[in-house]
C-alpha cells in the first residue's frame, strides 16, 4: 500500500499534464477571464453611478440655481413693473388735474370775458336806454306836464316790466 | 445560488445512503465469502488498493467485474496487450497467462523472476482517474461555455455551484499567499489540482469505485508537480532564503552548514508532506467507512446492523466534508509553497513601503 506503483505514476504524470493543459486552455483561461470582465465591468458601473449621483447632484443644485435666478428676476420685473405703472397713474393724475386746471381757469376766463362783455352790453344797453329816455323826456317835458307825468309813469311801468 | 446548493448537498445525502444501502447489499455475500478464507483486514485492504480488473460485487460464487486491459513492457518482448480476465482461472482466482502473472496482492510480475518490466496497465485506478477526467471535461469546458457566450449574466446551474468554488481558490487561497501581483500563473494549475482531488475524493465515495486519491502514486505525482511548479517559477531570494537563511546566527551556518542543510531538505519534505496527508486522510476514511461495516460481521450479529449503518451514515457526512477540506488543505499549501517561492525580497519591500509612505 505504501509503494507506488509505477505504472500508475507514468499514467497520473500524462493525465496530469493532459488535464492541466486542457482545462488550462479551454476552461481555466475563458472562465478567469470572464469573471475578470464581469468584475471590471461591475465596478466600472458602480463607478458610473456613483458619478450619475454626482452630476445629478449638481444638475440639482443647479436647477435650484437656475429657479432662484428666476425668482429673482420674476421680482425684480413685478416691481419695476408696479413702479412704471404707478408713475404712469401718478403722470396721469398730474396731467388730468393740469388739464383740469386749465379747463377750469379757461372756463373762468370765459366767464370773466363773457361777464365783461355782457357787462359792456348792460352798460350800453342802459346808456342808450338812457339817452332814449332821457331824449323821449326831454321830447316830452316839451309837450306838458301832465302829459309829462303820464309819459313818465308810462316809462317807469315799462322799467318795471323790463 | 443558495437553494441550488441545498438541493445539491440534500442529493449528496440521498446518494451516500443510497451508497451505504448498496455497499451492504452488494458485499454481504462478499462478506460472506471472505469469512470461509481471509480476515476482515484483506477483505478491507483489497477494497482500498489498485487492482488489474475493476470488481463491482460478489453474489454467492459469482463475480461481477470490469475486466482492464493489461499492458507490460519488457526490453526483450516490447509492448504485450492483454485482458485481465485472461488472468482468471475457473476459480476466478489470478493464475499465469503468457509469462506472466499476478500475485495475491494484485502485482503483475513475470514467472521468469530473471526478467525485468513496467507494468503500463490501465487498473482500476487508472481507467476511475480517465472516468474523472472526462467527467472534468465535461462539467467546466460546458460551464466554462456558458461564460465564454454571456460573461455578463449572473451565473446558472451548474455554473453557480462553481462559481463560488472558483472565487473561494481565487480569492482565499491564492491571492492571500501567492500575491495580487503573481497568482495569475498559478491559477490553472491550484484549479486543476483542486477541482481534480475534489472529484476524485468524491467518487472515491461511491459504491465500487477506486481510491484514486487514497493512493501514495497518485498524491507522490500530484505533489511531485507542485514541487515542479515551485522549482520552476522560484526566483533569487528563494534560493537566498534556503542556502543563506536571513536572521539565522552564522554559527549555524558555518562551518557547519546546519541551517542550509534543514532549509534544503525542507524542499522535499513538504511535498512529501502533502503526498502523505492526502493518502492518509482519504485512505483511513474509506478504511473507517469499510470497518464499521464489517463490524456487523465480525460481531456476527444483526444487532450492530442499525448501529454501523447510522456510522456509517455519519462517517459518509464527514467523508463528504473531508473530501472538500483535503482539496482544499492539498491547494492550500501549494499556494503557499509557490508564494515563497515568486516572494519579492524583504528589504525591497520594506523600501517600497517606505517610499509608498512619503509619496502618500
Amino acid at each position: 500500500m505504501l509503494n507506488p506503483e509505477s505504472g500508475l505514476i507514468i499514467w497520473q504524470t500524462i493525465i496530469t499534464i493532459l488535464v492541466l493543459f486542457v482545462l488550462g486552455k479551454f476552461a481555466w483561461k475563458p472562465i478567469l477571464g470572464a469573471l475578470k470582465t464581469r468584475e471590471d465591468s461591475i465596478a466600472e458601473a458602480l463607478q458610473a453611478a456613483e458619478k450619475a449621483k454626482e452630476e445629478m447632484a449638481n444638475l440639482k443644485a443647479e436647477n435650484e440655481q437656475i429657479i432662484r435666478e428666476a425668482r429673482e428676476e420674476r421680482d425684480q420685473i413685478i416691481q419695476s413693473a408696479s413702479k412704471a405703472a404707478n408713475e404712469i397713474k401718478e403722470k396721469a393724475k398730474e396731467e388730468a388735474s393740469e388739464i383740469g386746471k386749465k379747463m377750469i381757469e379757461d372756463a373762468k376766463a370765459s366767464i370773466e370775458s363773457e361777464k365783461n362783455a355782457a357787462l359792456r352790453d348792460i352798460k350800453d344797453q342802459v346808456a342808450e336806454l338812457s339817452l332814449q329816455v332821457t331824449e323821449k323826456l326831454l321830447r316830452k317835458n316839451l309837450e306838458g306836464d301832465k302829459a309829462q307825468k303820464q309819459l313818465l309813469d308810462s316809462y317807469i311801468d315799462e322799467l318795471k316790466l323790463n | 445560488m443558495i437553494r441550488n446548493s441545498t438541493k445539491i448537498l440534500r442529493k449528496g445525502l440521498k446518494i451516500s445512503v443510497l451508497q451505504l444501502v448498496l455497499i451492504l447489499t452488494f458485499n454481504l455475500s462478499g462478506f460472506a465469502a471472505s469469512e470461509e478464507g481471509g480476515s476482515k483486514t484483506d477483505f478491507i485492504l483489497h477494497h482500498i488498493q489498485n487492482s488489474h480488473e475493476w470488481h463491482l460485487a460478489t453474489f454467492g460464487h459469482t463475480h461481477i467485474s470490469i475486466p482492464l486491459p493489461v499492458i507490460v513492457y519488457s526490453q526483450d518482448r516490447g509492448m504485450e496487450f492483454f485482458m485481465s480476465s485472461s488472468f482468471k482461472n475457473e476459480h476466478h482466482e489470478w493464475s499465469e497467462h503468457q509469462g506472466y502473472v499476478i500475485d495475491e496482492h494484485d502485482h503483475l510480475k513475470p514467472v521468469d523472476e530473471s526478467r525485468s518490466i513496467v507494468d503500463l496497465s490501465i487498473t482500476k485506478n487508472v481507467a476511475s482517474m480517465l472516468v474523472s477526467v472526462i467527467l472534468l471535461f465535461l462539467v467546466f469546458i460546458s460551464v466554462s461555455n456558458r461564460y465564454k457566450k454571456n460573461p455578463l449574466s449572473p451565473p446558472k446551474g451548474l455554473q453557480s455551484l462553481l462559481e463560488p468554488i472558483i472565487l473561494f481558490v481565487r480569492d482565499e487561497i491564492a491571492i492571500p499567499n501567492i500575491g495580487k501581483d503573481k497568482y495569475m500563473k498559478f491559477m490553472p494549475f491550484l484549479l486543476t489540482v483542486f477541482f481534480f482531488i475534489w472529484f476524485n475524493n468524491l467518487l472515491g465515495l461511491l459504491p465500487g469505485a477506486a481510491n484514486l486519491t487514497g493512493n501514495i502514486a497518485v498524491t507522490l505525482v500530484l505533489s511531485l508537480f507542485t514541487l515542479f511548479y515551485t522549482i520552476r517559477h522560484s526566483n533569487k531570494n528563494y534560493w537566498v532564503h534556503i542556502f543563506n537563511t536571513p536572521g539565522v546566527p552564522w554559527w549555524l551556518k558555518l562551518p557547519v552548514p546546519l541551517m542550509p542543510i534543514v532549509e534544503f531538505i525542507g524542499i522535499f519534505t513538504k511535498p512529501l508532506s502533502l503526498t502523505i496527508r492526502l493518502f492518509a486522510n482519504i485512505t483511513a476514511g474509506h478504511i473507517i467507512i469499510l470497518s464499521v461495516i464489517s463490524l456487523i460481521f465480525i460481531f456476527n450479529s444483526l444487532a450492530i446492523g442499525p448501529v454501523s449503518v447510522l456510522f456509517g451514515l455519519f462517517m459518509n457526512m464527514v467523508e463528504l466534508l473531508v473530501a472538500f477540506i483535503q482539496a482544499f488543505v492539498f491547494t492550500l499549501l501549494s499556494a503557499i509553497y509557490f508564494g515563497q517561492a515568486v516572494e519579492e525580497h524583504h528589504h525591497e519591500e520594506g523600501h517600497e513601503d517606505e517610499v509608498g509612505k512619503a509619496a502618500a
